[in-house]
């Protein structure tokens, strides 16, 4: 029998897997992915609420979590070719201006 | 029958989310993504969230992932980025906040019992992709036009950025 849990376990998963990706790889552009590897998750935890609770309101929230997700990458992956144009690179390790 | 597929389905989500996470080079990683994506969109539809899941295949695996793929070409990363990894220090301390926040959810799950989904709500005759319409142009739609409002701003942040100083 297929339950909430199965869905909420596997969309935790995915949310550690993203969280390990944004703290472990030092690439601008994995990191971002990951990010969207987060949303995912949550997006798959929403439909899944929405479906439990017989409602659909959580499908409308997963458009809008994507809507924004769209414009956080548009943006993050402008930054990071226009880092990659100043520095020459897109490690984070070597983007330490704002660093102490 | 359901179960099986569930368990395949998430069986390749989350062998190609760790294969994102983990692979070196970052093409690999994209790819993988579009799979996890493709993934994700179907165990959606498991869920009845049609609409939902057509979105993701088509926003997600198809126009976000492509813009992935663009800016991986065209940064063109070299061996020495490659290889570049956080230090030690650092890395370790990542996984380990990471873990923290696995375990954190984790007990959010302790205190939730074992529900069921429900069976298919009695007999719908509107669509899932009706349904979600009806809710998003009627409830939500102040949110709807201040989303349009968002991507217009992220266009044109976009543009400016990448835009050549002159």
């Amino acid at each position: 029998m297929l339950t909430l849990d199965h869905y909420l376990v596997l969309s935790a998963i995915l949310f550690f897997l993203g969280a390990v990706g944004v703290m472990v790889r030092a690439q601008i552009i994995v990191v971002l992915m990951c990010l969207e590897l987060m949303l995912n998750a949550v997006n798959l935890a929403f439909v899944a609420f929405a479906r439990y609770l017989g409602s659909v309101e959580g499908q409308v929230i997963v458009l809008f979590i994507m809507v924004v997700a769209a414009a956080e990458v548009a943006v993050g992956l402008a930054i990071a070719v226009a880092i990659f144009r100043q520095k020459g690179t897109t490690s984070i390790e070597d983007l330490r201006i704002m660093k102490w | 029958m359901e179960l099986a597929y569930f368990y395949i389905l998430s069986f390749i989500v989350v062998v190609s989310a760790v294969f994102v996470v983990f692979l070196r080079r970052p093409l690999h990683n994209v790819l993988f993504m579009i799979l996890t994506m493709i993934g994700v969109a179907c165990l959606m539809l498991q869920l009845h969230a049609e609409f939902i899941a057509m979105v993701q295949l088509i926003v997600y695996a198809g126009a976000v992932m492509v813009l992935f793929l663009f800016v991986v070409m065209l940064v063109n990363i070299t061996q020495a980025d490659l290889l570049s990894q956080l230090t030690a220090v650092r890395g370790w301390a990542g996984a380990l906040v990471a873990f923290a926040i696995f375990g954190i959810i984790l007990t959010v799950f302790k205190l939730s019992g074992e529900p069921a989904i429900p069976k298919a709500q009695a007999a719908q005759q509107l669509s899932n992709t009706e349904l979600v319409a009806r809710e998003l142009f009627t409830t939500y739609l102040l949110p709807f036009e201040i989303a349009s409002v968002l991507l217009l701003a992220a266009i044109i942040g976009a543009v400016v950025l990448v835009r050549k100083s002159r």
